[in-house]
């Protein structure tokens, strides 16, 4: 295949499967929200969980996008150095956007700074946004795709704590964005927890957090025990389904961290809402794909 | 009026304040009749520019939302997908547009203040939450869109006035009564995260 008819088809099924990610939420998050619904016995918690169920039901059906603010597209992508479109990569997801938003239809959500105009194909400077791994000896080439949304994972928030603070202040600047942004963010929440040397560093990891599978958990064992504290902790404030009340907050906390200078604390919040559209797909060399996030999709 | 149906309580326009009386937050309600989007720039319109609004929402309700329509032939819409947009950003506008325009039934995400509060209860009117990130749930309670106005704000901005049949789960959040859902929750919610705050904090002092 010549290197054009290569980025041709990636375009076509990197298009086909952010317009997916649109309609349909991942095997984990539908997993998940199906055991919290369960675990649910206040009747308004019941109704909205029936809705959103019959909403995604409806999604599927009449191929529509589940829900209305299809976000600002992200994409991590982990490239191997030996995968022959590395160079094209990032032109080619921004075509396959302006696709998607035909196709799907998306909602024109790229607008630009300073010149404020929407551009009208959900693209522009700098988005989508794609964040870049390089893998040294690899020829695959690895991509979560994410729908941000404006109310849930753009407005995240980053800090930098003194080591006085400790992982106490770490537990109170998280559980303080429970009760005030993440109540507006479309509960139960996924959360991802950055923990690092710098804002920056921190809010990169508060997002990369939140492309684990549900269930995961951080390698570390204080880390993970950090996870399953904040857990329980936020389900106990009972956000419940729209932050309208419930038993259960969250899908999850994930902590992502890294070494941090001896005299700061990086810490970021960022939340998936419980339409967290995310997608991983894997393609070898060959643009063979494998789909990890929703098992037997056909594109 | 007020019908109930199959267990639902059903507000079928045009509602009076009488019809809101024994409604209170928590309640889950449905919606038969005229309901119109409006947000930002039309309650700035409203509210700021004296402009008549040109859908009368007397006795009817409002969504706070901007929704993806598809044009159809002979100047008529298909609502695709709508689902609310955060309420609190009309709340500075709310109390002078209920007081202007009578709506009875706002609707929208999330929570709303004083202002919002202030208006239910003088004027006899409602705010409910519509569950947000269900736009096809939403959509297809939409039976026609009647009406367009103020096209000129562009697709999310412009009036869409629509029939709507069984439009819910609408869970009121601001009653007539002018209580208030989530500002009740909020207060009963951070104690309980104060109180976790303290308990996590005992156990993950890692810094020694
Ligand atoms: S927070 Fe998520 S579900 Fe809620 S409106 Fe935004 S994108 Fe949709």
């Amino acid at each position: 295949m010549s290197n054009e008819k290569q980025v041709e088809k990636m375009t076509d099924i990197m298009a086909k499967f952010v317009a997916l990610t649109g309609k349909i939420l991942p095997d984990d998050v539908k997993a998940k929200l199906s055991e919290l619904r369960e675990k649910e016995d206040d009747p308004m918690a019941k109704v909205i969980y029936d809705t959103m169920f019959r909403n995604q039901e409806l999604a599927e059906k009449l191929d529509r996008p589940c829900c209305q603010d299809t976000g600002v597209l992200q994409f991590w992508v982990k490239c191997g150095t030996g995968f022959p479109l590395i160079g094209e990569l990032e032109a080619l997801l921004k075509e396959a956007v302006i696709k998607a938003t035909k196709e799907a239809p998306l909602r024109h959500n790229s607008v630009e700074t300073f010149d404020e105009y929407n551009t009208g194909k959900n693209v522009g400077k700098g988005t989508p946004t794609v964040w870049w791994d390089i893998v040294p000896g690899s020829d695959e080439c690895e991509i979560y795709t994410y729908m941000a949304g404006g109310g849930c994972t753009l407005p995240g928030q980053a800090m930098v704590l003194m080591p006085g603070e400790g992982y106490e202040g770490i537990t109170k600047f998280v559980l303080d964005r429970m009760t005030s942004y993440g109540l507006n963010a479309c509960p139960p929440l996924l959360v991802g927890v950055g923990v690092a040397t710098s804002v920056e560093t921190a809010a990169l990891l508060s997002k990369k957090a939140l492309m684990r599978d549900i269930g995961s958990h951080n390698t570390n064992e204080r880390a993970a025990k950090m996870e399953k504290l904040l857990e329980d902790g936020i389900n106990a404030i009972g956000l419940g389904p729209q932050g309208m009340g419930g038993k259960y907050s969250v899908m999850g906390v994930h902590i992502e961290n890294t070494a941090r200078h001896p005299s700061a604390i990086g810490v970021a919040v960022n939340v998936g809402c419980w339409s967290h559209r995310r997608g991983h797909i894997i393609f070898g060399k060959d643009l063979s794909y494998t789909i990890l996030s929703h098992k037997g999709a056909k594109l | 009026m007020v019908e109930i149906r199959d267990g639902k309580k059903v507000l079928i326009t045009p509602i009076s304040a009488e019809d809101l009386k024994d409604i209170r937050i928590g309640d889950i309600v449905y919606l038969d009749g005229s309901l119109t989007t409006c947000r930002d720039v039309a309650h700035r319109r409203v509210v700021e520019e004296g402009r008549e609004i040109p859908v009368d929402v007397r006795g009817n309700a409002i969504l706070h939302a901007g929704p993806i329509i598809r044009p159809l032939e002979n100047d008529k819409f298909e609502m695709v997908s709508v689902g609310p947009t955060t309420s609190m950003r009309m709340e500075k506008f709310e109390y002078d547009f209920v007081k202007i325009t009578g709506v009875r039934v706002i609707v929208g995400k999330g929570g709303m203040k004083e202002n919002t509060e202030r208006a239910c209860k003088e004027f006899g009117a409602i705010h409910c939450v519509f569950p947000a990130g269900n736009a096809v749930v939403a959509a297809v309670e939409v039976e026609e869109i009647v009406r367009a106005e103020w096209r000129d704000l562009g697709m999310p901005e412009t009036l869409w006035n629509c029939r709507v049949k069984e439009f819910g789960p609408l869970i009121v959040s601001i009653d007539s009564q002018g209580r208030n859902y989530f500002e009740e929750k909020k207060k009963i919610y951070n104690k309980i995260k104060d109180e976790q705050v303290e308990l996590i904090s005992k156990q993950v002092g890692f810094i020694k």
